[in-house]
């Protein structure tokens, strides 16, 4: 079958690619574009620079596989950068991955596949597929390297992109995939990591979004749980829940952000024990399996990337909601992130996590 | 899967007499063409002969052609060896058409940050510059004025002659970048009135990294590379032998193929685009085709995504281009297609077709019988279809 495998330059899509190569499919190398290819450009440090996008070329041309680049300037502006730009304007921490992959992979690259006439598109997250038995449908799972899981960045795929979806290295470590990469004497081989959002310079997330949206740059006040003021910040863009550092206040016991708000301009800060909460409410729900559970069920949720899933209960709620109840307090629940639920290791959904009321 | 590559005016193929003086060039002609030994005259003669085979070519002396490393360097040393000859008179300004290739774009754009102001002239919607809007633009401080001969996207020909003349009537001098027209179609110095003419090796079967500037007895040129006497002192640097062989011998070939104009691969251009005007449907031929070389097509297909066709196109094994080579290589909308009034979208369907060297009938017709299909994908994926009222043909 013709598969078109998204190249970002990295080891684990050039692995996947070399996979499926292996495997006998008919690869298509595309590389999306995101920025403007200036080698002076400096705006982009980590994945889908003009290096990378040579390193998948190299990577594509050992394969023996086409390669191209797309340019997706446009539609990763519309899809991933204005609404994270929005989500921190708004006091919320937005996680860009997931609508990269699910508005712009598996969305316009999907569609741009399809029109070459590929059937799948396959990039290199860790993450595996199964299909259901008894339903058909497609569940998704775990990456098998836990260590290197993305599944968490995967939450809203629906069953269409799942369908046609290929995760070639879901079921690798990544020792064995670097260990891959050198069996084919692929020049990416040992290339670090990419750490950091792609699009954001040196990591200055605040710098990037006050330069897309000068009107967050603002001061606002700082008060403590009884809403007394403690001093000045300098735009609610800086700040996520549970950060403690650039708060700029010198008190005895260290105090975090526990909530933003934007409205109004504030930050409300606290104690550390006070990050802690068993209960939050999730909107945007997407039950991979197409349907919601009918009733609460047990689960296990994690509430961002690095976070070690805990236990706790879900119950679907109208207006593709739904609150989790956890066993033990989690710290540091902030809106704008992703709640992730699962049954040991498949996906049964996930949602944006809201405010606290 | 045999290759189709319909993509000549990005580069052609190396035509075998011009290979094979190469190869004997490099196996025999080592010499460095300023030393005095046998060697080095062995050397200097095959420049010789490159030289007066260039100068040949597009009507002029051999004392005139500059060898350079190829067309931007070509557009460089002209506008830059012109501007700067003249820094310290009044004449200050420079003028090109929007079409010019990104070689002459960029040169001005880096000189007007140096004290230079710049002017670009617009076309018309069939891609040539009017004359009466080079005339506002040309002004008594005017040092030079670079309008290109065939345009590399559409293949329109400028008319040089009117064009060069509004330039010496202010007493500006008059470049163009002949890139993409010598080879193609007769060219003459003499007849055209230009006073600096680029012309690069790969374009006319010849090899890369080698062109010539021509440049009028007389016309004064600072030089960009600076170091040893080589090319009368317009160009330092150990000239590249086996290139510049290869180039004479190229230009060789291309003198006796305009000499007698063969319609073969105008012949063919025109049985792939009058078939793709009649059986694809929503496609539109962009330029003028009373006035274009003949091996260029550039044709929009409404409601398709031109870089998809360009790729599902290469995975059939045809090569075609959606405008400049080096726009390609970044994806933005071509500048000339904008400049001639063309909506965005249009710009974004637009695909070159540019045949030679070694194309057939049965190429074209396999071409013609691909791209009803893949056209015809792409617009059920994207879920777009011609827009009512796009004319079938232009």
């Amino acid at each position: 079958m013709r598969v078109v495998v998204a190249m970002s330059g990295g080891v684990d899509s050039s692995v996947a690619a070399a996979q499926l190569v292996e495997s006998g499919h008919d690869v298509i190398g595309l590389s999306m574009q995101l920025s403007p290819q200036r080698s002076d450009d400096l705006s982009f440090g980590g994945c889908c620079s003009i290096d990378d996008l040579h390193d998948a070329r190299r990577t594509a041309a050992s394969l023996g596989i086409p390669h191209y680049m797309m340019n997706f300037e446009r539609h990763f502006d519309e899809a991933v950068v204005a609404p994270f730009v929005r989500d921190y304007a708004a006091g919320r921490t937005p996680i860009p991955c997931v609508q990269c992959n699910g508005d712009l992979k598996f969305a316009h690259l999907l569609e741009r596949a399809t029109a070459l006439g590929a059937d799948r598109v396959a990039t290199g997250h860790y993450a595996r597929l199964a299909q259901d038995p008894e339903s058909g449908r497609t569940r998704l799972r775990r990456g098998l390297d836990q260590t290197k899981d993305q599944s968490y960045f995967l939450f809203t795929l629906t069953q269409a992109q799942l369908s046609r979806a290929l995760f070639p290295v879901g079921h690798l470590r990544k020792d064995e995939v670097r260990a891959i990469a050198r069996a084919h004497q692929l020049a990416v081989a040992d290339k670090p990591d990419s750490q950091e959002l792609c699009f954001v310079a040196n990591g200055d997330t605040a710098g990037l979004v006050a330069a897309r949206d000068p009107s967050v740059v603002r001061s606002g006040t700082i008060r403590d749980q009884d809403g007394q003021p403690l001093g000045q910040h300098e735009g609610v863009h800086r700040f996520t829940v549970g950060q403690r550092k650039g708060l700029g206040l010198s008190t005895r016991e260290p105090l975090y952000v526990l909530r933003i708000d934007a409205d109004d301009n504030s930050l409300t800060v606290g104690p550390r024990e006070a990050l802690d909460r068993r209960e939050l409410t999730a909107c945007g729900m997407n039950w991979i399996a197409g349907v919601p559970p009918s009733a609460p069920c047990q689960v296990t949720a994690r509430i961002r990337h690095r976070h070690a899933d805990a236990p706790a209960i879900v119950s679907p709620l109208a207006n593709d909601r739904a609150a989790v109840l956890f066993e033990e307090p989690q710290r540091a629940v902030a809106p704008g992130q992703a709640v992730v639920l699962y049954d040991g290791d498949t996906v049964l959904g996930g949602g944006w996590i809201e405010p606290a009321a | 899967m045999t290759r189709i590559y319909f993509d000549h005016n990005a580069t052609t193929p190396v035509a075998a007499e011009v290979a094979d003086a190469m190869g004997a060039a490099l196996h025999t002609v080592f010499g460095n063409p300023s030393s005095v030994h046998g060697h080095g005259q062995q050397a200097k003669t095959a420049l010789d002969t490159a030289r007066a085979a260039v100068a040949h070519l597009i009507g002029g002396e051999p004392t005139e052609v500059v060898f350079t490393s190829g067309g931007s360097e070509s557009d460089n040393l002209a506008i830059r060896g012109v501007a700067e000859s003249l820094v310290s008179s009044r004449r200050r300004h420079l003028v090109a058409s929007a079409i010019e290739h990104e070689a002459v774009l960029q040169t001005l754009k880096a000189l007007s940050k140096h004290g230079w102001t710049t002017t670009l002239v617009g076309v018309d919607e069939s891609g040539v510059v009017p004359t009466d809007r080079l005339a506002e633009a040309v002004t008594e401080d005017t040092a030079l004025v670079s309008i290109m001969h065939a345009n590399n996207e559409i293949g329109t020909i400028q008319p040089l002659i009117e064009l060069a003349a509004v330039a010496h009537d202010r007493g500006a001098l008059f470049h163009t970048d002949a890139v993409q027209s010598v080879g193609k179609i007769p060219v003459d110095v003499t007849a055209l009135g230009v006073d600096l003419l680029s012309l690069s090796g790969h374009k006319l079967n010849g090899p890369k990294g080698v062109g010539a500037l021509w440049v009028r007895r007389g016309a004064r040129l600072r030089p960009q590379m600076t170091g040893g006497k080589q090319e009368r002192g317009r160009r330092a640097g150990t000239e590249n032998v086996p290139a510049i062989a290869g180039l004479g011998v190229a230009a060789d070939l291309a003198a006796a193929k305009v000499a007698t104009p063969d319609p073969h691969v105008a012949a063919l251009r025109d049985r792939l685009e009058s078939g793709i005007l009649s059986n694809v449907s929503g496609s539109q031929r962009n330029g003028d085709p009373r006035r274009r070389v003949g091996n260029t097509s550039n044709i929009s297909f409404d409601g398709v995504e031109a870089e998809s066709l360009l790729i599902a196109l290469d995975l059939d094994g045809v090569a075609v281009s959606t405008g400049s080579a080096c726009s390609s290589g970044t994806l933005e909308p071509s500048h000339v297609l904008r400049a001639m009034g063309f909506s965005p979208h249009r710009t974004q369907n637009s695909i070159r077709f540019s045949l030679g060297l070694g194309n057939t009938e049965a190429e074209v017709d396999r071409v013609l019988g691909l791209l009803p299909g893949i056209v015809a994908r792409l617009r059920t994926v994207s879920g777009r279809r011609p827009r009512a009222g796009v004319a079938v043909h232009s």
